[in-house]
């Protein structure tokens, strides 16, 4: 190969790697589609205060049954709130228009919320909370400015109070930080825990082949190393009465 | 390949004597495989065409099982494709491989391109091949961008109405054009149901047929070299090439451990990071389509956004913004004149001089840079004089090709072929 091709190959993938987006201003999540257990407290977490709201329509409850080792009857007891059957896509308990007519638009579905936005976007929204008596809703999001929605972790999380700083001339006051004013059921640790799981059963979510995928992909990258090797083998040997 | 005697094919086999009689598939088989001769040095830059035709194969094979289940339609095309990566079995599998099928196809058609470009493949007497080069590349961009509408996400719509709106800049006729090729005011189910028609059998039959006349043609007055040294100049008493081997078995066993490790990235980027980091398969492409949210920054695919970027940057006069859609397809134009715009006496880079080279060199970089800015938000006004300066070099290297490539030292070539391995 060429120098000159080598140098200008190596520039092109010097540039496109730093091509690749950056995540600005999200905490990380460290979500996860690995940890069973993490994504079954995820998933009643949803159930429970989530889905009363936000449909997962591409979702199946008979595929969460099998991906999350629960049995039938544990998610049609436990996970199941509207009348659907278990083979049926998980839909929000409130009906589309009564939810439009009390949050201005329906809640969006969440299937893919994960993909869309990102588990560590889910994450940090859910920790962004704080009280704001001028929303309709009475709170207000610093990750989503105007959110229409309250926080419905609040009892788990308790009431976060905005500290501003102080403002500049001809500026507006900023948010510096968020404190917890009243703490709720969780401490922030366990609150932290709680969302993580979530996260991760949304990431899930977006991607049930995601749990499989990986697995496999060992196998196939392993089978291509052989099968690159065994054809270089085979290449060398018929190269050798090439001068 | 013209010049070199070819062994008839003679089959043992009285079935296949009896085939071979009446159609000569075998001696055609054999006259493209083993009867082939192509220059022994062919160095790494000479994988890129097997592998564009790897990639190929894979996008139909794929494409067949997708559209098994896929639904075109407005209300339809989103759900379905949720469909395949949940309920159908393996659906997310092929999907994967389809989607980085589409971007690999780009990244080894950019590197054979520069291939091309880089030893003076274009050159007489392989004009036709690579002006059917280019054809393939030209077909290539409008098959991607029409496969790109076909998941109904956010992205697919904006661009749709983007790059279709286009052709809105064409002076009187451009309003009426652009509701032609939608069917609609704006993109709708009769643009999906249409793009979904030309994606899988109008536009893959045109580029089968192009590949056919590519390799036809290519075939026809043999495989240039990284020497750019002509080796049917110096056969044996045979009268074959001395630096010649047979494409089969030499080539095809070396194809074979090239197409390995290509297969090998694609599989970390298909099991590990389908998306390639929102590149390959962006992010507001997993919101479905709605024309009344518009995203926050409208982005084609990274493929597209060296020429996207060129579209941006460029002002609008005259109250039309025709200039900058101009630009963009000129860019791809000038690709198509090369051959002639090319005055060297010499083939490879190997025996030209600095200028041809430090041409090569700023293309390579105003691309890269271009598809940076293009796939950014554009609204650094940094950028724009950037992205200006960067076009009118990008042109430079073409426009001026003609004097420096004349004038430009050149080395002596040598009479054979200089490496292998």
């Amino acid at each position: 190969m060429t120098k000159f091709g080598l140098i200008v190959l190596t520039a092109a993938l010097a540039v496109g790697t730093a091509y690749a987006e950056e995540s600005e201003g999200l905490l990380a999540s460290n979500s996860s589609v690995g940890n069973i257990a993490g994504l079954q407290r995820g998933a009643q977490t949803f159930f429970n205060y989530c889905s009363g709201c936000h449909s997962l329509k591409y979702m199946r409850y008979s595929r969460i049954a099998e991906d999350l080792n629960l049995s039938e009857e544990m998610v049609t007891k436990n996970l199941i709130f509207t009348d659907a059957k278990i083979g049926e896509p998980a839909m929000a308990t409130i009906k589309a228009k009564d939810a439009e007519n009390w949050f201005g638009k329906a809640p969006p579905d969440l299937s893919l919320e994960a993909r869309a936005k990102s588990p560590d976007w889910i994450y940090t929204y859910l920790k962004s909370f704080y009280v704001d008596p001028s929303r309709p809703v009475g709170w207000n999001n610093t990750l989503f400015p105007g959110a229409s929605m309250p926080n419905v972790l609040w009892e788990l999380q308790g009431v976060q109070t905005a500290e501003l700083a102080p403002a500049k001339p001809g500026e507006d006051a900023h948010i510096e930080k968020l404190v917890l004013s009243k703490p709720g059921k969780l401490s922030p640790q366990q609150y932290d825990e709680t969302i993580r799981d979530l996260s991760s059963f949304l990431q899930y979510v977006g991607e049930p082949a995601a749990m499989k995928r990986e697995a496999v992909g060992v196998w196939v990258v392993l089978f291509l190393a052989f099968f690159t090797f065994i054809a270089w083998l085979l290449k060398t040997e018929y190269w050798k009465d090439v001068h | 390949m013209a010049g070199v005697p070819q062994t008839p094919y003679k089959p043992s086999n009285k079935v296949l004597a009896w085939v071979e009689d009446r159609l000569p598939i075998g001696s055609f088989l054999s006259s493209h495989t083993s009867g082939y001769y192509a220059p022994k040095n062919f160095n790494i830059w000479y994988y890129f065409g097997s592998l564009a035709l790897l990639v190929l194969v894979n996008q139909i094979l794929t494409g067949i099982f997708l559209t098994m289940n896929y639904k075109p339609g407005a209300a339809t095309a989103f759900d379905s494709v949720e469909f395949i990566m949940r309920d159908v079995d393996w659906g997310w599998l092929i999907r994967y491989m389809h989607e980085i099928g589409a971007s690999m196809f780009f990244i080894v058609v950019y590197l054979h391109m520069f291939r091309g470009l880089m030893y003076g493949s274009f050159k007489k007497p392989r004009e036709l091949v690579w002006i059917l080069g280019m054809l393939i590349y030209l077909t290539l961009m409008a098959e991607a961008f029409m496969g790109y509408v076909l998941p109904w996400g956010q992205m697919s719509f904006w661009g749709a109405k983007v790059i279709i709106s286009l052709f809105g800049t064409i002076p009187f006729i451009g309003d009426h054009l652009v509701q032609w090729i939608m069917g609609d005011y704006i993109p709708g189910d009769a643009t999906v149901n249409r793009f979904f028609a030309l994606h899988v059998i109008a536009l893959p039959l045109v580029l089968l047929l192009l590949v056919v006349l590519h390799l036809a043609a290519l075939h026809e007055v043999g495989s240039n070299n990284p020497d750019g040294v002509d080796i049917k100049a110096k056969k044996d008493a045979n009268g074959l090439p001395i630096d010649g081997i047979p494409f089969h078995p030499y080539y095809t066993v070396k194809d074979l451990f090239g197409a390995g490790f290509f297969l090998l990235i694609c599989a970390f980027f298909l099991f590990f990071e389908p998306t390639v980091g929102g590149i390959f398969l962006e992010h507001d492409n997993f919101i479905e389509a709605n024309r009344l949210v518009t995203p926050e920054h409208i982005k084609p695919v990274w493929y597209f956004t060296p020429y996207y970027a060129m579209l941006r940057v460029v002002p609008s006069y005259f109250g039309t913004a025709i200039w900058g859609v101009l630009v963009m397809f000129g860019a791809i134009v000038m690709l198509f004149l090369v051959p002639w715009l090319d005055k060297s006496p010499v083939k490879s880079i190997r025996y030209r001089g600095w200028m041809t080279r430090t041409a090569l060199a700023v293309l390579v970089v105003c691309f890269v840079w271009l598809a940076k800015i293009g796939s950014g938000p554009g609204t650094d006004p940094s950028e724009v004089i950037i992205g200006r300066l960067l076009t009118i070099l990008y042109y430079g290297v073409f426009v001026l090709m003609p004097i420096y490539s004349r004038i430009d030292a050149t080395k002596p070539v040598p009479d054979r072929v200089t490496t292998h391995d």
